[in-house]
């Protein structure tokens, strides 16, 4: 194919990435710089605040807090996942993938009848005799991690599972025969060569948790704010335009750098991958 | 498994109870007579799922998210099969950067990209509502046509479509009589993922309501706000049950393995 033909068909797609995505972007990110401010003024300000600095930082950390709790599910699910035999393997795949697929409106949903004032949790304690009045179990930060590592496990499932099935079974056999016991086979073959899984599993649901709207929306309360429910707020319950846009691209710049970071530190551990 | 480890074994059972206990508990939720939120419920009834009906806003929204999905995906497939069919049969130089432009939407927060296109084109350009809407759908799901139509094309041998060329088909037309019937399951494939995408967006489409414009998920998201009845838990039933018929038709065209990947 000619090289003219070729950038001819990308045409369509760049004007739609290029020019419908980027200038309403760039717009966002201009307001931030516009008016009467110091060079990131906005962004001090917004620091000031110690309602906004708890916001952000809550946000860090309640993703990275969904991050290790989806690993330390999902590496051995999908550890296995790869070792179960065909039939086992696409339905214990095809269970991971109807949650994913659910509306993350259900999902999250789900978990306040679960732990809502009238829900399971509380209905059983009560039957138990454990409490007598129900407990508050939602609309904290507790919850919010829940339903985050609900909505995003089945991505650090399907990430390693699909990395960890290219392992040659040769291999842990090859370091069992030569007499490494199970478990050091597993830790010295199967993690090194897993790594990658974990990397782009880790980027998926930290990002994911750092961006998601539904699950916070639903899920958390006053006290549990993060980064896309105050923008929200900013936006279309204050109409603090400049507000919203200075978060708005502080979110696009963690996004960035927290895809960077993870990536450069997994090229540092594994220089092979 | 060789050798079965059972401790491991028992870990898996309770990963997949997490996984799909909430969708059993609101399933039971959603045949509750009571008019509270309960698991288990106390009585039984279909009264919420005849609720969905008489409550006209789903009924209204679902329509708008219909037609904003199927018009969003079939303008990402018409804009995304040619890039992506460009861009697997030639090694032009900046193809990577090409190629990292076209999935980009997907790295942008939801709701940086929700608030910057009501900014921009609602508000300050005057663009409807729904045209709006429009955009920003066909944004979020071209990343997933992209990559599955693409992930397609290199399954497909490029030798066949090379010898109707050299038999003197022209490459238009190879592409409509040989690559395009060839690639058929993964168009239905990207249809699919890209159309339960988009009706499932929630982080866009917040910020782009207006005057009888609303998505289903979002008039979902401010009925749960509001309301305590059951009536969503039924809604979530039919449509988990839609997911799980869409999921049935991604098996039987392009198996599900794809999702591991």
């Amino acid at each position: 194919m000619r090289y003219s033909s070729v950038y001819l068909l990308c045409v369509p797609a760049l004007v739609l990435v290029g020019l419908l995505l980027a200038a309403p972007l760039y717009s966002t990110v201009a307001q931030t710089f516009g008016g009467e401010v110091a060079l990131f003024g906005r962004y001090g300000a917004f620091f000031e605040n110690a309602f906004n600095r708890d916001v952000f930082f809550r946000t860090l950390k309640i993703a990275l807090i969904t991050t290790v709790i989806a690993a330390a599910l999902g590496y051995p699910t999908a550890y296995f996942i790869s070792q179960a035999g065909p039939k086992w393997r696409s339905l214990l795949i095809l269970c991971a993938v109807l949650p994913l697929l659910t509306s993350s409106v259900v999902r999250s949903f789900s978990w306040i009848v679960i732990l809502g004032r009238k829900g399971s949790v509380n209905t059983l304690l009560m039957k138990l005799h454990v409490i007598d009045a129900p407990l508050r179990l939602l609309f904290n930060e507790i919850s919010v991690v829940i339903g985050l590592t609900y909505l995003f496990l089945p991505l650090m499932i399907l990430s390693l599972v699909g990395v960890m099935e290219n392992i040659e079974d040769d291999l842990m056999d090859a370091a069992t025969s030569l007499g490494a016991p199970r478990i050091k086979a597993f830790f010295a073959v199967i993690v090194p060569l897993s790594l990658p899984g974990l990397v782009v599993g880790a980027v998926l649901v930290f990002t994911g948790s750092l961006t998601s709207f539904t699950t916070p929306q639903l899920l958390g309360g006053d006290g549990s704010t993060v980064l896309s429910t105050l923008i929200f707020r900013q936006a279309m319950v204050l109409f603090d335009w400049d507000g919203a846009a200075t978060i708005a691209t502080m979110m696009v710049v963690l996004t960035l750098s927290v895809i960077t970071a993870i990536n450069m530190a997994a090229r540092r551990l594994n220089p092979a991958a | 498994m060789k050798r079965g480890n059972p401790a491991l074994a028992a870990y898996v059972t309770l990963v997949y109870f997490f996984l799909l206990g909430p969708l059993f508990i609101v399933a039971a939720a959603a045949f509750s007579g009571s008019n509270f939120l309960e698991f288990p419920p106390s009585s039984l009834s279909l009264k919420w799922f005849a609720n969905i009906l008489a409550v006209s806003a789903f009924l209204e929204t679902f329509i708008v998210s219909l037609q904003i999905a199927v018009l969003g995906t079939f303008l990402s497939l018409v804009i995304g099969v040619p890039a992506a069919y460009a861009l697997s049969r030639s090694a032009v130089p900046g193809r990577g950067v090409l190629q990292a432009i076209f999935v980009s939407p997907v790295i942008v927060p939801g709701v940086v990209l929700g608030f910057s296109l009501l900014r921009f084109y609602n508000v300050q350009g005057g663009v409807p509502v729904f045209q709006t809407l429009l955009i920003g759908h066909t944004l979020i799901v071209l990343p997933y046509s992209i990559r599955v139509i693409s992930s397609s094309l290199a399954n497909f041998e490029p030798a066949i479509e090379e010898a109707a060329i050299s038999l003197g088909c022209p490459r238009w037309r190879t592409f409509f009589v040989v690559v395009l019937p060839n690639i058929r399951a993964g168009v239905m494939a990207a249809f699919i993922l890209a159309f339960i995408t988009s009706m499932n967006n929630v982080p866009v489409s917040v910020f782009l309501t207006g005057p009888g414009v609303s998505t289903l998920p979002i008039q979902m998201l401010s009925y749960v706000e509001n309301f305590f009845d059951p009536t969503i838990a039924s809604l979530s039933v039919v449509l988990i049950a839609t997911t799980a018929g869409f999921m049935f038709l991604i098996e039987r065209t392009l198996g599900l393995s794809y999702f591991a990947r």
